[in-house]
């Protein structure tokens, strides 16, 4: 991630100039849209000596292949690469940089030393072309090399002749190397101004082409099996005599695959001899470049974690310079690829840590904890999440108790009494601690509102059309108010009223002491949902789809249609009325016009009413999907599959979630990471809310027993 | 019982909802029938006014843009727009205020700056204030303004990236219905929201490079501020690949300040600094004049544009 021009300080050893002259060169470096702005950086290229290059990027030079270019971006094709069997055609991967001028680039035919001819050119890099050429001193047969070319097109003689030396110390590095992965260096001479490396001509593609060209994913063995091969390299280069090589541009491209699918390093430009406490200016390929790079350190470690960063991208698909910087945590390789076995992501993770200290302390040990997972061995993986997951036998329940049918609606705790409505007819109270049988109170219909508590009395609904209010202590009858419908809404309580609906189409806002109704509203459609009240808004949503927002005096502020019903009750924060539909939506209105602010579709209608925690907001879908959304924005942030329809709401305490399925089951989730901490199997559906309270969480199924698990 | 609370109850024994059927019972305090027709006093009345009462000068607003000290040309560009409903109805007022950064290419940056404004803020003019206008029916019919304000944005990136290949912009936009803010984002620009005496509280996030080494703990604040690779995005308006924005939304209160600006500006002037100088100031351009001179006398590095926005509700 560099600068088009670039304020790099030369070669520590040649030009101090620049580097600290104090304060910045008088051309600005202009912003850099590094992605594709940029040159690729070689150690030739940032001896250009800071000079503010303006390079237009210009069409396909037509020296290259024919291939279609994209019309957005001139392609750039990569280094030595050429598809087997196409032996001067030129890959155009994805096109994101433009190439410089293509003004000078040898035609085939060219001899150069009298001895190499030019066949074509095989890749274009940031101060030269890479050609594929002919050894004439071999007559009688076609002996192959790779010619790399370096323009020299400094102006000052000074820096001239530091690229040129950097040049040849490039070559006698390589020169000094042997190791299966690296190249071969045969020959370097300097003509005018250009430089030329004869190399070793590898015949296969690279890494980088590979990825582009393969349709889904690599097979992990064989991803491990290219990884211990560069450990292997690495740790060569890492232990150079006199002193260490560090890599520091290992990426896709620079990693080549001969036809014996051997690993062949290429690209050695900015590879640099390691001196402790040497701050290099150099940096190689974004997405891969660890962290410390841009503060000039380059050490053994860091190629660890381009190796890293290349496995992340092999494995997952995910190209890192596509995606912002460092945000390898963000992204984890499970979440395109859920194949990849549990062992390999973590030795992966470990070698992307940002904090240097963290990773593997070695190319070696990063080597032999590859060779330790299954997959090395021709073995299978673990697979799935790791995270604290408990077993469902390792929750126990503290106590159930049994009503004598389904367990609809939401269980409420107050003053250490469990209250559940039954479809029995009943309303339980049951002690906290044990569950123990306190009162019942039964009406002539089913329960399916939840009930609610406030000063000292429990008041509910029945699907006879009554409103009931009894004392908490003892179950003995306060009062009721009649509807013209059943009532499934659960009250809100409010300024010393209660507020709730019927399937009557009305909202009642009835007094809490006697039970007279205050007044009511009449809306298009049944309420069963619970109101939301405060001091300037009373919401609420009914059946058909409508969500009211009236003043305390009943004055309708605004109303808003759905596609299709709502179940669901609405919550208000920051501003926003949360609510989801049966039409697939999750809605977030604002409160005082009424208008979308933002909308998040699922795979399904949602029945389930949200819990907000800080600036996420959770609940269920039926198309199996616990949703967490962030409320300023509506932008998913994380959500987990459960094995059915969640119709269920959600409850949030602490720092997790609570929330039940039609298949049965309680999960508690994290509520941050979204992952699974437990579940508990019950058998039969869970549509209401749990409440959870003091470490205990209490829910009611529809096996008809009311539960408490510690939380 | 407190005034307050006694207003809200007679509001539910009142006679002010529309919409009814029955006469209901008032509050049930033993008093006779005849309370039950609860007339609103006049404090209540003048109460209930409030929410009839007409709109003006919703918003204050002051915007500057200058070259700075050290470049040679303005690459940076502002919109303002604001429309105001004065009538017997729910509040409508709309403001639109924009910044936008160019960068690089043959074109130069000040054209792709002032393609992305026109872009983004007709969309949004046509999406979102024509239909608030014409008095939709709140539905799921309706687009999200969260989506268009995104789309606005991502409709800028493809014309940028269509006639002026090579360039960028980065786009800052900040926009106002009723009482509540969008702002939609790409790049290193800045939206600040100013409230009361709290720190100003940054809306946005920077794209930027050494924003992302900061965030992993590589850098510190005072490092990022003079990294050679601080000007560094890795994302802005006019990039080839799909553009991510970041859209976010919060409601506003009355004496809040929105506050837009690119990185001439907070590059030289720290937040401490912002603050002070709006608070001091009279009024909003009397701020943003202000705040360029202080940019330039801290060095001017850069283009300097900013545009303050006082939100006044009642």
């Amino acid at each position: 991630m560099v600068e088009h021009n670039r304020n790099l300080g030369a070669d520590t050893d040649a030009n101090p100039s620049q580097a600290d002259r104090g304060g910045e060169p008088v051309a600005r470096p202009r912003r850099g849209l590094s992605r594709w702005l940029r040159v690729p950086l070689t150690v030739e290229a940032a001896a250009d000596g800071g000079v503010t290059r303006e390079e237009p990027p210009s069409p396909a030079p037509q020296t290259i292949s024919p291939a279609p270019a994209d019309a957005a971006s001139a392609p750039a094709p990569e280094l030595p690469s050429g598809p087997v069997g196409d032996p001067l055609g030129t890959r155009q991967v994805t096109p994101k940089k433009p190439e410089p001028s293509p003004e000078g680039l040898l035609s085939v035919g060219v001899l150069l030393q009298s001895r190499y001819k030019i066949l074509g050119v095989i890749g274009i890099g940031g101060m030269g072309a890479v050609y594929k050429a002919q050894d004439l001193r071999f007559p009688g047969v076609v002996r192959l090399c790779a010619v790399k070319e370096m323009m020299n097109t400094a102006t000052d003689p000074e820096v001239r002749k530091m690229i040129v030396r950097s040049f040849e110390r490039e070559a006698s590095i390589l020169a000094t190397l042997s190791h299966p992965a690296t190249p071969q260096i045969y020959d370097y001479f300097t003509e005018g101004s250009r430089s030329y490396l004869v190399l070793e001509f590898i015949d296969g593609m690279d890494l980088g082409v590979r990825i582009a060209e393969t349709e889904g994913f690599f097979p992990e063995a064989l991803v491990v099996d290219w990884a211990t091969q560069l450990c292997d390299v690495l740790t060569y280069l890492h232990n150079h005599k006199p002193r260490p090589i560090i890599f520091r541009d290992l990426n896709p491209s620079n990693i080549m695959l001969d036809p014996h699918g051997r690993i062949r390093l290429v690209d050695f430009g900015i590879a640099k001899l390691f001196q402790s406490g040497e701050k290099g200016t150099t940096i190689g390929t974004e997405g891969y470049t660890p962290p410390e790079q841009y503060r000039g350190v380059a050490e053994p470690r860091g190629d660890v974690y381009a190796l890293g960063a290349t496995m992340h991208h092999l494995l997952s698909k995910q190209d890192p310079r596509l995606e912002p910087p460092f945000s390898f945590k963000e992204r984890p390789i499970h979440q395109t690829n859920p194949t990849v076995s549990r062992e390999v992501v973590s030795v992966i993770e470990k070698s992307l840590e940002y904090d240097i200290n963290e990773r593997w302390g070695s190319a070696e040990e990063f080597r032999r904890a590859l060779l330790s997972v299954p997959s090395a061995k021709g073995l299978a993986g673990s697979m799935g999440d790791t995270t604290n997951f408990l077993g469902p036998d390792v929750v126990k329940p503290l106590w159930r108790f049994a009503c004598e049918d389904e367990v609809r609606g939401s269980v409420t705790v107050a003053n250490e009494i469990v209250l559940a409505p039954s479809y029995d007819h009943n309303v339980y109270a049951l002690e906290v601690d044990d569950g123990r049988f306190l009162w019942k109170y039964a009406t002539d219909g089913g329960v399916g509102s939840s009930p609610t508590v406030a000063d000292g009395m429990v008041v509910f609904g029945s699907t006879d059309g009554v409103i009931y209010s009894v004392d908490l202590m003892d179950g003995h009858l306060m009062w009721t108010a009649g509807t013209k419908g059943r009532v499934f809404s659960t009250a809100t309580p409010h300024l010393d009223h209660f507020f709730i609906g019927s399937d009557d189409g009305k909202l009642y806002a009835i007094h809490s002491r006697s039970g007279r109704k205050a007044w009511e509203y009449a809306a298009e459609s049944g309420i069963r949902s619970r109101p939301f009240v405060d001091d300037h808004l009373v919401l609420f949503s009914c059946h058909e789809g409508l969500v009211y927002a009236l003043s305390l005096s009943r004055e309708l502020k605004w109303r808003f249609q759905a596609r299709r019903g709502i179940l669901a009750s609405p919550v208000l924060s920051e501003g926003l009325v949360l609510i989801g539909s049966l039409d697939w939506n999750f809605y977030a209105l604002d409160s005082r016009s009424g208008w979308t602010a933002w909308k998040y579709r699922t795979g399904g209608p949602i029945a389930s009413t949200a819990a907000v925690c800080g600036d996420l907001v959770i609940f269920g879908s039926a198309d199996g999907y616990i949703y967490a959304l962030e409320a300023s924005g509506g932008r998913m942030v994380w959500r987990y599959r459960t094995e059915g329809q969640v119709t269920g709401s959600v409850t949030t305490y602490e720092d997790a979630i609570y929330v039940g399925g039609v298949d049965g089951a309680l999960y508690c989730l994290d509520t941050r990471a979204g992952t699974l901490r437990w579940r508990y199997q019950t058998d039969g559906p869970i549509t209401g809310a749990a409440f959870a309270d003091d470490g205990v969480v209490y829910f009611g199924s529809g096996d008809h027993y009311v539960y408490a698990l510690p939380a | 019982m407190s005034g307050i609370s006694r207003w809200l109850r007679s509001l539910l024994a009142g006679e002010r909802a529309r919409n009814q059927e029955t006469a209901l019972d008032g509050e049930d305090d033993g008093r006779p029938a005849v309370t039950r027709e609860a007339v609103l006093q006049p404090q209540e009345m003048a109460e209930v006014n409030v929410q009839a009462s007409r709109l003006l000068d919703v918003f204050e607003v002051g915007w500057r843009t200058d070259t700075g000290m050290v470049r040679d040309h303005n690459e940076d560009a502002v919109y303002v727009f604001t429309g105001q409903l004065d009538a017997i109805e729910s509040p409508s007022a709309f403001g639109l205020f924009m910044v936008a950064d160019g960068m690089g290419g043959q074109a130069g940056g000040e054209e792709a700056s002032a393609l992305a404004l026109r872009s983004a803020a007709g969309q949004l003019i046509r999406d979102i204030y024509v239909p608030l206008l014409s008095g939709a029916e709140r539905g799921s019919e309706q687009p999200a303004m969260g989506d268009v304000v995104r789309q606005a944005a991502e409709s800028a990136n493809a014309a940028v990236g269509r006639n002026l290949p090579g360039s960028g912009t980065t786009l800052t936009y900040g926009l106002v219905a009723g009482s509540r803010l969008f702002v939609g984002h790409v790049g290193d620009s800045r939206a600040y929201l100013l409230r009361g005496a709290a720190a100003p509280r940054v809306l946005t996030q920077d794209h930027s490079l050494v924003r992302r080494l900061v965030d992993v703990g590589q850098l510190t604040e005072a490092e990022a501020a003079v990294h050679p690779q601080r000007n560094v995005l890795y994302r802005a308006v006019g990039q080839p690949e799909t553009l991510d924005v970041d859209v976010t939304t919060l409601p506003l209160e009355s004496g809040d300040q929105l506050l837009l600006c690119s990185d001439g500006l907070w590059n030289m002037v720290d937040e401490a600094e912002i603050q002070s100088i709006v608070t001091s100031s009279g009024d909003a351009q009397t701020a943003c004049d202000e705040l360029v001179a202080a940019a330039n006398a801290a060095g001017g590095d850069d283009n300097i544009s900013v545009v303050l926005v006082g939100m006044n509700f009642n």
